[in-house]
């Protein structure tokens, strides 16, 4: 056995990575699809005065942060449903309102640096037994609400009006995917800390849109993806003794610049087998032979 | 600038004369091709005659009993959309006015309007995605708020949120959401109804397309798309925002012939907003033509001249085919 799975609290970090890798992405992949990643953003950023907040009173983070974010989500949604404010305007409201309190909160405070870095870029050593369970609870309630609300999520995020003509209840929906979206952030402070945590919820998304088509595998696809880069990073962080914030999404780039770089190889070549067939094309046009396979399949590519 | 006002009057009219020829010689050819796929002249001779009668104003079904086709009663679950002294106002100030009109099973009604007149806001209150500030939109006899049979309205926007991005949905994938019937919590176990959803793709001739990517398609193919999600439905009312905007010359021509297809042979109530006066003219039966008031209501074979200057001020820009162009 690898000496890294010797430490009680690597395999609790392992553990957590891989419950925050598959449910982040699942959840970014209807943010992003709808433009709408900034909300994480916010959501994380009202999570650091959340933890601030818990650590001023000396009570227990997740839970404050987890009714910080919920509060957050349900006045963004209502001030974008009565159009009291622009959807972007509200975010940078909660984004910059939330973070100001953090800085006040933290500069009354004056005395809990090294816990705090822990929350804002992420730790292998502080993830507790408590808090796996917590992020287990968490991870099924969302599974269960993905699953449930698969097809409704996916029309919504496909047209909000159309969804609606077909009868989905949009806005009830719209508030229950903010909210577990500050419970997602919530659970993977612990990991990847609230600074990059938007980072997990995006890439991995970017990367499954690359290589898979289907809204359903682009999900599960961005589950994979996730778990994957949130394990290697927790890895990295370990033997590099890093933050694992910064590995993690590091890694998920590296990953995301990989899966770039393929494609547009694949474009390149698939231009070149086109000009090929088109070639193939004009000369059996010339010859008056063996042209009709040729011809068909051409006109097929066009279509 | 300096051309007389009487001159300008008789080019509209010449123009209107070509119109009105034009669609003339449509009709004659439409027949024949009835004739050749379908063999649907009854069909067609008995629609020509009650097109007129088709136009019910609101005093008409206010007794909720005038004869539409030949002495046939009108239910209100037969008029999809009626809109009943509706107002909508944005900050207070109107976007429509005092609408007052109904569109009866079976019609094919274009809304025609200059930019910013109000056709969407009319063709969203009609889908009860606005509420209306005064009046009421009532659906199949329903007010529009508390109406809750969606499986009978299908609705295809000009455009989508989500057709910009990299969306990696499937075209099936699309399509199959018109089968939706409301929240089921084991939805995603269920099987879905492979066959209609595959009837609806064929119907919208993109069956070809099932496993393409939503974001590799054309613009055309992305409205018909979106016609197969509402076919899936099979619904009474299909709702449609500048459909061919962006579709190329054939790709218009095969969405009339399909839209005409749904109308006429499935006898869906078909609404379309639309810029093309010409298309209007050839394909739909009766027209409202909209600035912020209702301007003309009633058969298209009686858009005239005067309706049309009042719905784009003056002078007026007809978009029409020139003779030479149509007869090629």
């Amino acid at each position: 056995m690898p000496e890294i799975f010797h430490y009680e609290f690597m395999n609790r970090a392992i553990i957590a990575s891989v419950l925050i890798g598959a449910t982040a992405p699942a959840f970014g992949v209807f943010l992003v699809l709808r433009r709408l990643s900034l909300i994480a953003d916010t959501l994380s950023h009202v999570a650091l005065a959340g933890v601030a907040i818990a650590l001023l009173t000396k009570s227990f983070a997740p839970v404050i942060a987890l009714i910080a974010t919920t509060g957050a989500a349900v006045s963004i949604e209502e001030l974008r449903m009565r159009r009291l404010l622009p959807g972007d305007a509200a975010l940078a409201v909660f984004l910059y309102g939330a973070l100001a309190v953090a800085v006040v909160l933290i500069s009354i405070a004056d005395g809990f640096n090294s816990t705090l870095f822990s929350y804002l870029f992420g730790s292998v050593l502080t993830v507790t037994q408590t808090d796996l369970w917590w992020m287990a609870t968490l991870t099924v309630v969302i599974t269960l609400f993905l699953l449930m609300f698969s097809s409704e999520l996916a029309q919504i995020t496909f047209d909000s009006d159309l969804a609606r003509i077909n009868g989905v209840r949009v806005h009830l929906l719209n508030l229950g995917l903010a909210i577990l979206t500050g419970a997602t952030i919530t659970v993977s402070m612990r990991v990847v800390g609230v600074l990059l945590v938007g980072a997990l919820i995006v890439i991995p998304v970017l990367i499954s849109i690359r290589i898979t088509t289907g809204l359903a595998s682009t999900v599960v696809t961005s589950s994979i993806v996730g778990v994957f880069v949130a394990v290697i990073g927790m890895v990295i962080a370990y033997y590099a003794d890093i933050a694992p914030g910064g590995s993690v999404v590091l890694s998920a780039i590296a990953l995301l610049l990989m899966v770039e770089a393929g494609a547009f190889v694949l474009h390149l070549k698939d231009r070149h087998h086109r000009r090929l067939i088109v070639d193939g094309h004009s000369h059996a046009h010339e010859s008056h032979a063996h042209g009709a396979d040729v011809t068909s399949d051409a006109n097929s590519k066009h279509d | 600038m300096t051309r007389p006002l009487s001159e300008l009057c008789a080019r509209l009219e010449k123009k209107l004369m070509v119109i009105l020829l034009d669609t003339g010689w449509k009709y004659s050819s439409r027949v024949t091709d009835a004739l050749e796929y379908q063999n649907l002249v009854p069909q067609l001779l008995d629609r020509d005659s009650t097109t007129p009668t088709n136009l019910t104003t609101l005093n008409d079904t206010e007794s909720q009993n005038v004869s539409g086709h030949a002495g046939k009663q009108i239910t209100p679950d037969e008029v999809p959309v009626r809109f009943n002294e509706t107002w909508f106002s944005y900050n207070s100030e109107p976007v429509v006015r005092d609408i007052n009109f109904s569109i009866t099973q079976g019609e094919f009604v274009a809304i025609l309007g200059p930019n910013g007149s109000g056709k969407t806001t009319l063709m969203k209150l009609a889908l009860g995605l606005l509420k209306p500030t005064a009046g009421q939109v009532l659906l199949f006899g329903e007010p529009a708020e508390t109406f809750t049979d969606w499986h009978r309205i299908g609705y295809v926007p000009q455009r989508t949120q989500a057709t910009e991005s990299r969306f990696p949905a499937s075209v099936r994938e699309i399509v199959n959401f018109g089968s939706y019937s409301g929240f089921s919590p084991l939805s995603i176990f269920k099987r879905n109804d492979k066959g209609r959803v595959d009837e609806a793709m064929e119907m919208a001739g993109i069956e070809q397309l099932a496993d393409r990517r939503v974001s590799d398609l054309s613009v055309g193919q992305q409205q018909r798309m979106l016609i197969a999600r509402s076919l899936v439905r099979r619904p009474d009312l299909l709702v449609m925002d500048e459909p061919v905007a962006g579709v190329d010359a054939v790709g218009e021509e095969q969405f009339h012939l399909m839209v005409r297809r749904l109308n006429r042979d499935l006898g869906i109530t078909i609404v379309m907003v639309s810029h093309d006066i010409g298309a209007v003219m050839r394909e739909a039966t009766t027209c409202a033509c909209i600035n912020r008031d209702i301007v003309f209501h009633g058969p298209v074979h009686q858009l005239d001249a005067q309706a049309l200057s009042g719905l784009y001020g003056f002078p007026v820009d007809v978009l029409m085919h020139d003779p030479e162009h149509t007869h090629r």
